[in-house]
Order: C-alpha cells, then structure tokens, then sequence
C-alpha cells in the first residue's frame, strides 16, 4: 500500500522528502497536544517545515512521516503513527480534493481491490465521484442541531463525532467542506464568507481518513490565529508553545497551495477490513 | 485522581456519590476538534448502565474500594454472612449482591468482599473451589443421549455435568469463572 501511494506521487512529478522530527515550536493547535523531549518536541505532523520548503520554491511535495501526539488512544488513534502529507502549490482545495480521490483509486487498484472495497461488511464504491458536502449541510441532514447551535453551545464536536461522522462515507467515500474558519487555524478563508475556511475532510465507512485545506499564506493573518490557538491553549491550561517566528517568516514567500494529511494507518484498517487500528501496527503502545 | 487520559474498561470511578465500573470505552476527537471520552458505565450498587462523554479537562475521583478477606458463614433467604478473618467483624449482602457466586459458597470458603465506603457491595471467589457431590445419578452405560458426561448436584445445590466416575459423596473441583468442572479432588 506504502508503495502504492509513493508510486502515485513519483507518476504525478511530486518530490519525496523528509523534516525533522524534533522540532522547537509545535504549531499551536487547541486539541493537538505535542510530546516533549528535553526542551525540544516531537512533531504531530510535519506541516510547517513542508511549508517552509513550499516557500522555498518546491511546487510538488510528499512526505510519508510518524507523527506524535499526547493522549490519543482509541480504535482509531494512536499517539505515535503514519501521515501522508502532501502539498502543491497552484492549486486550491477544490482540485485537491480531485487529487485525492485520484490517489485513493490508484492505491485500490494497485492493490487489487479494483474501484470497489468492502469494509465491515459493507461495499463501498471508490469510483463513482464522491459524495461532497458542506459541514452546514452535514449538520442539517444528520445532527439534532444545526450548525449555528452547536458551535455556540460548543457542542461542534460532540455532534460531529456522535451525529454525523457515522453517516459519513457508507457507500461511497464522502468530502465533507467549508468548515468554521475557527476550526481550521492553518487554513485560507473563503473569500465569499470570512466565517468560512477553505477546509475539507475526507470520511470512508464513518472514518475520518484526511484533512486538506487551501493554505492560509498570509503571515500577519496566521500570527493572528496562532495567538487566539495560544489563548484557547492557556485557558484549557495546556502547555504553551514559542511562536514559530522561523515559519511565520517564511509564509511570506509562499505561494498559493494546497496540502493534506492523511491517516496511512487508517487507510491501512480501510484496506485490510480491520476494525481497530491496532489490526495494522506490529505493536500497540501497551504492547511495547 | 484520575484524569481523562486514564479513562479505559475496568476502571472505577465515583460519581455523584456512587461507584461506577467503566464496561465500555470509546475515545474520539474529530479532526481538529476536542478528545472526547465515550463510556458506557455500570453502578456497582444498583447495576445500572448510564452513558456519559467525558472532556479531556475532566476529572475523576477514585471509587473508594477496598477489598477484605472473609469467610463465609451461612446464607439464608436474601442474606448472606461473612466474617472478617482478622478482627470477625460480620458482612450481609443480599441474594442479587451476591449473584452466582452463591453457586460456589461453601462453609468456611475464604472470599474477598468488596466494599465501597464501608458497605459490603460485591464479593469475588478464588478462581477454583472445591466442592462436594451431594447427588448423582448412576451412569448408563451405552446410553449415548447423555453422551460422556451426567449430571450431579452439589452441596452448594448447584447443578453440572462432570464425567461418569465422579461419584455421590466425592469432591470436585469447579472454576468459578466458567461455572465448569475441572478435576476430581483426591482425599
């Protein structure tokens, strides 16, 4: 499968490259809790320094990395495991929305599943176009709230996870778009709608597989939300982190792109019809 | 106290004065958004199942459990007794308290009582006892309907199948976990 997607990429002109896992500053995200070591921390994805290198001039690039992140434990999480990352520059969510299905088809295929998979006794058609819709419609169509409601009674999560994400990409794979701009600290608005940031996940059989959005590489602006991630961190009495001046700088110079992460193991749980993660790693942090 | 990230099956916690075993566990955090701990969760007392979603700045206190060894003194209608082995101080739970565990009470059996607060809620056995057979049924010979093994009740009133050669007034050993014969005990 790991070949499969670095074909994909290799087919398409993208480079393959490596960061640094040990970084000074984690982006500062709420809910994404880095690990430390020393007065150094483990990168929980490699989305900043790939930025850098975007600003640096590289327009195709991907990276297949473990990533870690504090207390994430489930059947679909683990706090050390794989992302696909990748980035291009030109483009917007909307074609890396086409790419992505591009890529997931191509990995099916090249695995012998053809266009179609089944995944817990269910079938789940890869090539028809996917499902697309936008959290508000998601929240109209599934949830006990609409979407207004819950993100003033902070109930965005809760709905998300118990409402909605069941719904999502049962018979084929489902985009669901346009999220709250403040759910997505790293990505671009909507010049329509500056309540809504260019966002879009990908959901197979209910799982959440990966997360894209068209850049945000405006450096003031990214300042901005970076100090309100910072303010949400102090009042949930998490760890701070130093800003990020090296990348904040770097944003100047980068172009227009679009990037995504995607779960490799889950996507390996999807293709190996496993219900839990643990079904595709060779040790689970109890085990080791 | 535990926090959020302690949250797993099997753990006990309090609340609102009660204690809880967690039975089922489901962690979740929709992308960028906020861990959110599902549990499924059992009183001790009542045995009641609720369901609660957990945040990862919540909190919780340690059920206030404590195991003690006693002994089994006798059981009679809805009351069960048990003796501290170290200062014989008595215990009672109830028929539903004890549950299926009364299959196995014999007298003198060392148990440990669980208690919450200092009320006696719940008893755990030894993995094995032994006990001995009060009633059985010669073995046909030949009468494959019952197959390789007969039926026997045991001083307890408990009623398995063991193999043919166990015999009315012999002694067995039973696993309190699957409720199934293991060997017979040798005097």
């Amino acid at each position: 499968m790991i070949q499969a997607l670095r074909l994909f990429f290799i087919n398409h002109g993208y480079l393959e490259l490596e960061t640094p896992h040990l970084i000074p500053s984690p982006a500062p995200e709420a809910h994404i809790d880095a690990i430390g070591v020393g007065d150094m921390f483990l990168h929980t994805s490699p989305e900043l320094c790939m930025k850098r290198l975007l600003a640096a001039g590289y327009s195709r690039i991907f990276q297949i990395t473990k990533c870690f992140r504090h207390g994430e434990r489930g059947d679909r999480h683990l706090p050390e495991f794989t992302i696909l990352e990748w980035y291009r520059t030109g483009i917007d969510y909307n074609a890396l929305m086409e790419e992505s299905q591009a890529l997931i088809l191509f990995v099916s295929k090249e695995m012998g599943s053809g266009g179609k998979i089944y995944y817990q006794g269910r079938e789940i058609d890869l090539a028809c176009p996917w499902e697309k819709i936008t959290v508000k419609e998601a929240f109209d169509s599934y949830a006990s709230l609409s979407l207004e409601k819950a993100i003033e009674m902070g109930r965005f999560d809760d709905a998300m996870a118990k409402e909605i994400e069941p719904n999502l990409g049962t018979k084929r794979p489902t985009f669901i778009y346009d999220y709250p701009a403040l759910l997505s600290s790293l990505a671009r608005l909507s010049p329509d709608n500056k309540k809504i940031a260019e966002r879009f996940e990908i959901y197979l059989a209910g799982i959440e597989l990966a997360n894209g959005f068209s850049e945000l590489n405006d450096a003031q602006e990214q300042r901005v939300r970076f100090e309100k991630e910072l303010i949400r961190r102090r009042r949930l009495g998490k760890r701070l982190y130093k800003m990020d001046e090296k990348f904040l700088k770097s944003l100047e110079h980068m172009p227009e792109a679009a990037g995504i992460a995607l779960g490799v193991d889950r996507l390996a749980m999807i293709f190996t019809d496993r219900d839990k993660i643990d079904g595709v790693i060779s040790f689970t942090p109890e085990e080791v | 106290m535990y926090n959020a990230s302690d949250l797993r099956r099997g753990l006990k916690i309090q609340i609102e004065n009660d204690p809880y075993v967690i039975i089922d566990f489901q962690f979740s955090k929709p992308g960028k958004g906020q861990s959110l701990y599902r549990c499924k969760l059992k009183n001790m007392i009542t045995g009641a199942i609720i369901d609660r979603t957990y945040r990862s700045v919540d909190t919780f206190q340690q059920a206030a459990l404590e195991n003690r060894k006693m002994q089994f003194l006798y059981g009679q209608e809805n009351e069960f007794c048990f003796m501290d082995i170290e200062n014989y101080e008595q215990a009672y739970l109830s028929d539903d308290q004890v549950g299926e565990a009364k299959n196995y009470l014999t007298d003198n059996l060392e148990v440990e009582i669980l208690f919450f607060e200092d009320k006696p809620i719940g008893i755990s056995l030894p993995n094995f006892v032994n006990l001995k057979v009060t009633k059985s049924d010669p073995w046909l010979k030949g009468d494959s309907a019952a197959g390789d093994s007969k039926p026997v009740t045991l001083e307890s009133g408990y009623v398995l199948r063991v193999p043919p050669f166990i015999e009315e007034g012999g002694k067995i050993t039973v696993d309190t976990r699957t409720g199934e014969y293991v060997t017979r005990v040798k005097e």
